[in-house]
């Protein structure tokens, strides 16, 4: 699988994991894509302890990332970054695999 | 021990005017129900002279004719003294002779009641058991298996005698009865309440999650997903206190439980025995009567007229439930036409007395169990009449939460005695009490795909708001279809059932702001609202998202929804992207009417065509990116037309 966390983005969730006394050895950071959005699609975030068994795995600077396997179809390249900017705060995807963009950056078209 | 060799064991609601039957599987329980979908059998028997009884609606619809050989209301003389009987003035309510008969049992001498028929005795069990022996014949036949075992329920303040009379007729119904137990009970059992103890313990949905996609999508993604806030409370292990509001037919119930480590104890139980809906028809009817005795001179109470008022009366109470108003109309003959139409507001006046005396029992029934208002955890509702809006309102307020409606009110019992049956009869009831969401939820969107709210495996309890609006000029009306599945098209989704938020002020379709929110609550309950913000419209529906589901599948939809992952994206896709080019070009038509005379002739033409070229676009292709791409083109070339119409508005604003 091949999805890329910035160190940034880790160093967040790990932040997050701190501040809600989360077990990090248990768990995970969902990705996904879900339906609707303000340009088509958009994706979606979620901290979970349980993971399904087509989920597809990968492990990123201590983070155990997890995504499903038809979110997978379009998340396949991503990188996922976090941004602390006049603009706005939080995560924010690059995705190889999106023609267009919406200005927020969650959502996308493929 | 594989399924087939286990025994059968059916949940039975024995009541006091309806009795059903339901069964537990994998799925979850579920009503047997008879070849036109009916699951009530009326509990009346009616005696021919030929020794022939009809059992059911065929019996009901002799209790007009044949008052004396017509037997209803068993349940009120079940495990009861004559003596006692008769103080209670029980039995002057019933048209059928019930007489004294003195058994003796060893050395004891014991008064008992028994109803007379046709110079026949016979005692309330054996009656009872021409019923239940009706309903395992129903199951019999439906499951296709004999049927020997059965949980029955019985009202909370139902004594040892009575609870003995119950089980001597599902004995002599040839039913070997498992358990008895009572109905408020049953009916917490059926929203899962107590089945949840054995599952893994539910650590608290934590803030993270919420705010993690707060910060990713809602504040910067103006028309886009929100989720939205935590639900407020997690689930608390341990003790759990429940409160069930039992308006049926005839009778009226309250009890408080208190469930611990999947132990039901009743705590307190309070009603009246001789309220209940028929006394809300009641009302109606004296409120026709009397204005047709004032306008006609007429008096309408022959015994076969009131059958007919009493129908009459039950349908206006059932529509005033779901509409602002009814209209009834009597043909009085003659050409004379009593009509009028009732409001809710009229109809709430007329009941209102009879809802504060539950209200009352309720308060009575709180201090009973030294309870405060606010100190319960659930609110389950049963009875038909719960359905009537200002009833679910006052108890609401008696109570400080909100009730559980979700279940159908009337069937809620039998699922579940059902659900206990499965219990004993070893059937895995509680495969999807999970702490997560099995299959996503969501609503039906705007031609026919599948807007997802909460997605699959989310940590229950959870809360998703996402913003809606019309797609029609002046629609005041608005569907709301839940959802539930992986697919994005509405066919390959299951439907959970479905409400319609009227109501909202005409205005230019996309102005209306339809805030729809998804609430799941600790115990796996759907409550899903929709609130038009700028009127403050609101409606809502409950729904228990894992009745009818199984593991199975739950696994099937799965594993679809990967198979068809690609194209399933590309429909849902191809149908936002169609709404938007709908959506766009009416607005720039719109546009072109208010300002277009201050295009150059041959901008307009160019506006005109790029209409033209893009709705053909959209009904002709199935390229999505295409026509993505076909709408930003879209866009820019009706910016101008766009400047000079906002240009125009402001003015318009300032003069």
């Amino acid at each position: 699988m091949s999805i890329i966390l910035t160190e940034r983005a880790a160093q967040e969730v790990k932040t997050i994991l701190g501040q809600q006394n989360l077990p990090a050895d248990k768990t995970y950071l969902r990705l996904g894509v879900k339906g609707g959005g303000c340009s088509g699609f958009s994706y979606s975030l979620d901290l979970t302890e349980s993971k399904g068994e087509h989920d597809e795995e990968i492990e990123l600077h201590g983070i155990k990332c997890i995504v499903d396997p038809k979110s997978y179809l379009y998340l396949n390249g991503v990188t996922l970054d976090f941004r602390d900017e006049v603009m706005g705060r939080g995560f924010v995807f690059n995705n190889p695999n999106a023609s267009h963009t919406c200005g927020c950056g969650s959502s996308f078209t493929a | 021990m594989s399924a087939a060799d286990r025994d059968i064991v059916v949940g039975i609601d024995l009541g006091t005017t309806n009795s059903l039957v339901a069964v537990c599987d994998e799925a979850g329980p579920r009503l047997l129900r008879d070849n036109n979908g009916e699951s009530l059998i009326p509990s009346f028997l009616a005696f021919g002279p030929d020794g022939r009884v009809l059992i059911g609606q065929e019996a009901k619809a002799h209790a007009v004719e044949n008052p004396t050989s017509t037997i209803f209301s068993i349940k009120r003389l079940m495990g009861r003294g004559f003596d006692e009987l008769t103080a209670t003035g029980e039995l002057a309510q019933l048209p059928y002779a019930v007489v004294q008969r003195v058994a003796q049992i060893g050395a004891e001498t014991r008064d008992m009641a028994a109803v007379e028929i046709n110079g026949r005795l016979m005692t309330p069990p054996e009656l009872s058991a021409l019923v239940l022996r009706e309903m395992r014949e129903r199951a019999t036949r439906q499951l296709g298996r004999e049927v020997r075992k059965a949980v029955i329920t019985v009202p909370a303040y139902f004594d040892d005698a009575q609870r003995q009379a119950t089980r001597d007729a599902g004995r002599i119904a040839g039913l070997e009865v498992l358990r008895i137990i009572n109905e408020p009970t049953a009916a917490a059992l059926a929203y899962g309440l107590g089945l949840r103890g054995s599952a893994v313990p539910t650590t608290p949905r934590t803030e993270h999650e919420a705010s993690l996609s707060l910060l990713n999508l809602a504040s910067q993604c103006p028309s886009g997903a929100m989720p939205a806030d935590q639900a407020a409370r997690a689930s608390t292990a341990g003790e759990s206190l429940i409160a069930v509001y039992d308006l049926g037919g005839g009778t009226f119930d309250v009890s408080i439980l208190r469930l611990m480590e999947g132990v039901f104890e009743v705590l307190s139980t309070h009603g009246d025995t001789r309220l209940g809906g028929d006394d809300l028809d009641r009302e109606i009817i004296h409120l026709v009567q009397r204005e047709v005795r004032e306008q006609f001179g007429l008096t309408i109470d022959s015994p076969a007229t009131r059958q007919a008022l009493r129908t009459l009366a039950e349908n206006v109470k059932v529509r005033l439930s779901t509409e602002p108003s009814a209209k009834l109309e009597i043909d009085l003959g003659r050409g004379r036409v009593y009509s009028r139409t009732i409001s809710r507001e009229e109809f709430e006046g007329l009941i209102a007395p009879w809802v504060e005396r539950t209200i009352n029992s309720c308060r009575h029934a709180l201090a009973d169990a030294r309870l405060e208002v606010g100190g319960l955890d659930q609110v389950v509702m049963v009875g038909g009449s719960t359905r009537i809006p200002l009833v679910r309102k006052r108890v609401e307020e008696a109570f400080g939460r909100r009730p559980y409606t979700a279940i159908n009110p009337d069937e809620v019992v039998a699922l579940g005695a059902a659900v206990q049956a499965g219990i004993l009869g070893g059937i895995r009831h509680d495969a999807l009490l999970l702490d997560v969401i099995p299959l996503s939820l969501g609503i039906e969107t705007l031609g026919g795909a599948m807007g997802k709210l909460i997605l699959r495996n989310s940590r229950i309890p959870c809360q998703a708001t996402e913003r809606f609006s019309t797609f029609v000029d002046g629609q005041t009306n608005v569907r709301i279809n839940v959802l539930q599945g992986e697919r994005e098209l509405v066919r390959d989704c299951r439907s959970l059932g479905e409400f319609q938020l009227r109501g909202i002020p005409p205005m230019p379709a996309g102005l209306p702001r339809i805030l729809v929110t998804f609430l799941i609550d600790e115990n796996g309950i759907l409550n899903v609202s929709a609130r038009e913000e700028r009127s403050g419209q609101e409606a809502g529906i409950q729904i228990v998202p894992t009745h009818g589901l199984t593991r199975d599948e739950v696994r099937r939809m799965e594993m679809e929804s990967y198979a068809h992952a690609r194209e399933d994206m590309t429909a849902h896709r191809l149908i936002d992207l169609r709404n938007q080019v709908a959506f766009d070009t009416h607005k720039a038509e719109q546009m072109l009417a208010r300002a277009g005379h201050l295009l150059e002739p041959t901008e307009k033409e160019g506006v005109n065509s790029a209409i033209t070229e893009l709705r053909q676009l959209a009904e002709t292709s199935e390229d999505a990116d295409l026509l993505h791409q076909s709408l930003d083109a879209f866009d820019r070339r009706t910016v101008r037309l766009a400047e000079l119409a906002i240009t125009m508005a402001l003015k318009q604003e300032d003069a």
